[in-house]
């Protein structure tokens, strides 16, 4: 009971601090893009290759992009306080409808990426603190370091290479087989088949991080007099690691894997981009090619939203695994 | 009375150092016998290492430790996990970082009823309560639903005594056990100590530096000095008459009541230089301190000797002849 009292106070809280921090991030980002030279009139134009000054002027007046800047803000505030993320001239649809589309894939590949890289991280992390200075400890460094310096793009690249195209395991791009009129079990496997390698390649490098922190903090966590306790109980090794030291353990690492939460979103567009995903991540890049702004910020808005609460879950989180930070 | 817990010749090593050697001492069934000593003596080793407890690189290099018909430094991991907490159990000095600080209090003491007597959750847990009732704790169900952050030092020590007591173990090891708690919290402690041996006729070894409490709740006392024992004898006997230079030393050192002396209106003596030099020393560990010691102390180390009955003493200095005996001050004359 008090649990739930604990999270209604959380999100009471988050959500009084974001809208702030939302409003602010609209009106910067809506500053931010206007320096970006030319705009959607502009690609659209270009992109029909014979319009006159006349059609620009129609397309601009259209879409509003005739009226002063500040005017223009006042207009997308006002559309987002009657929760309307706008309309795209480019997609001749309303904002929320094509970021609707492509939300549920990036937030399946960012949860799926984030799980594999917290899972792999923490796994590893107990071993190499386990065997910690002993060769598993050193061939994991060794790998792990890797990892961590490997350009995303290009592990992504290899591993097409090596899983797509020399091995024929798995698909090399999309994420899910075309035509295909799947159901129920086969079409979950069809689903995690696509996921395997985009997740996989936007995880790796975290999964560098995370092993290392949790190597640090478990070994830490090891020396700490309850662990001695634990052992004069006559507790097996594997309870101590489990029950004492790994969850006092989790504590930096879920702090980092929330920080992280928004560098991950970065990192989609590189990966969506290779693996041809059809994510916000590749949206967003698509958006910006062709000046789409009112695309761009509905996706910077929801990002900001989503790091939010990814933040009051880090909360959330904590307040479970450490009983001593209660929620203020 | 046949010994419980026969400690013979242990000796524990570093790599670079020997903290303890060759101390043998025994222990009755319940009986309270301390070990005391200053900081580096190797008290809380020799208690490690009868848990098999030792941290890192410390390796116990030689010796026995029996417990009943168990050679426990002989026994596989396997099993001397199953008799840890179960036959032989702890609490240890720091009751502030004891205890798990993200686990609740009833998830720490149940776990150990779970792994030894094979019990129940709802078993452990009604256990559990009765064990903190025990060990004295106010409201005990509510207890076992807390987190030690919200109790104080006093009271985690209490529930580091109800974990230890969990298995009515033979023997309960308390190393410095009211060391971190305030004057008036330490007597609770010892006094829930010592009915806790007379109750579930545990056996106590009170590792210490306090010769106060030694003199009021051990039946037997060993003195440590650099890893050695060099006095052992039962508490008054060891106050009206201590028979090493050591022991005289310590007793010399501390305020005593009947004597009228305070460390206000008088100065304390002291036993001068450090137990550092002892730590390379060929021979009686003691003897460059030492006020009274003969050429044979320089070289050879001296062995235990019955010196009366239950009294050993460890010196080559004739002790218990009236004349040798020292004069209280004899220390201090440096």
């Amino acid at each position: 009971m008090s649990s739930i009292q604990r999270i209604g106070k959380t999100f009471r809280r988050t959500i009084w601090q974001a809208i702030p921090t939302v409003i602010g991030i609209v009106v910067i980002n809506f500053f931010l893009l206007q320096l970006a030279p030319g705009d959607a009139a502009d690609v659209l134009a270009g992109e029909s290759g014979s319009a006159t000054m006349e059609t620009v002027a129609a397309l601009r007046s259209r879409f509003g992009l005739d009226q002063p800047i500040l005017l223009q803000l006042a207009a997308y505030l006002d559309n987002l306080a009657h929760l309307s993320l706008g309309y795209s001239p480019r997609y001749n649809l309303p904002v929320a409808d094509i970021i609707g589309q492509r939300l549920p894939g990036t937030v399946a590949l960012m949860a799926t990426a984030l799980v594999i890289a917290l899972a792999g991280g923490i796994a590893l992390g107990i071993v190499m603190a386990t065997f910690a200075g002993r060769w598993p400890d050193r061939l994991i460094s060794i790998v792990v370091t890797l990892l961590y310096s490997i350009p995303r793009f290009w592990i992504g690249l290899m591993l097409i290479l090596l899983f797509s195209v020399k091995l024929g395991w798995l698909p090399s791009g999309g994420a899910a087989t075309i035509g295909a009129n799947l159901s129920g079990f086969d079409l979950l496997i069809d689903r995690a088949r696509y996921m395997v390698l985009p997740a996989l390649s936007l995880s790796l490098f975290y999964i560098a991080i995370y092993s290392r922190l949790a190597r640090a903090a478990m070994l830490e966590a090891q020396a700490q007099d309850y662990v001695r306790t634990a052992a004069a109980k006559g507790l097996s090794p594997l309870t101590i690691t489990v029950r004492h030291v790994l969850r006092n353990a989790l504590l930096p690492v879920t702090t980092v894997a929330g920080m992280h939460f928004g560098g991950l979103l970065g990192g989609a567009v590189v990966v969506e981009t290779v693996y041809s995903w059809p994510g916000l991540g590749r949206l967003a890049f698509e958006a910006v090619m062709s000046r789409d702004f009112s695309v761009l910020l509905g996706i910077l808005l929801l990002s900001s939203l989503l790091v939010i609460i990814a933040n009051m879950t880090v909360d959330l989180v904590q307040a479970w695994l450490d009983p001593r930070i209660e929620t203020r | 009375m046949a010994s419980l817990l026969d400690v013979r010749d242990l000796t524990i090593a570093f790599p670079s150092a020997t903290p303890v050697r060759n101390l043998s001492f025994s222990l009755a069934p319940a009986e309270t016998l301390a070990i005391v000593g200053e900081s580096g003596s190797g008290k809380s080793l020799t208690a490690l290492a009868l848990m098999r407890l030792l941290p890192g690189t410390a390796r116990i290099v030689s010796g026995r430790v029996r417990l009943r018909d168990d050679e426990l430094l002989a026994l596989p991991e396997i099993e001397m996990r199953r008799r840890r907490g179960r036959d032989i159990a702890m609490i240890f000095q720091e009751p502030m970082t004891s205890l798990n600080p993200v686990l609740t209090i009833g998830r720490q003491v149940t776990e150990v009823l779970q792994v030894h007597r094979g019990l129940s959750k709802a078993q452990a847990r009604r256990e559990a309560a009765e064990l903190l009732d025990l060990v004295r704790i106010p409201n005990p169900e509510r207890c076992l639903d807390d987190h030690p952050h919200r109790l104080s030092g006093g009271m985690r020590q209490r529930v580091m005594i109800a974990i230890a007591a969990a298995c009515r173990p033979k023997i309960l090891i308390a190393d410095e056990p009211t060391t971190a708690l305030d004057v008036t919290i330490q007597a609770q402690v010892l006094e829930l100590l010592d009915r806790l041996r007379r109750e579930l006729s545990l056996s106590l070894l009170l590792i210490t530096h306090d010769l106060g409490l030694v003199g009021q709740w051990a039946d037997r006392v060993v003195v440590m000095y650099a890893g050695r024992k060099v006095e052992e004898a039962p508490p008054g006997i060891l106050f009206e008459r201590p028979l090493h230079p050591y022991t005289h030393g310590l007793l010399a050192a501390s305020p005593r009541l009947h004597e009228n002396l305070h460390y206000r209106s008088a100065r304390l003596s002291e036993i001068p230089g450090n137990i550092a030099s002892a730590t390379t020393q060929a021979g009686c560990p003691f003897a460059p301190r030492c006020p009274n010691r003969l050429a044979l102390c320089r070289t050879n180390v001296p062995h235990e000797r019955d010196a009366a009955i239950g009294r050993r003493v460890a010196c080559h200095v004739d002790l218990t002849e009236p004349s040798r005996g020292l004069p209280h001050d004899a220390a201090v004359s440096y």
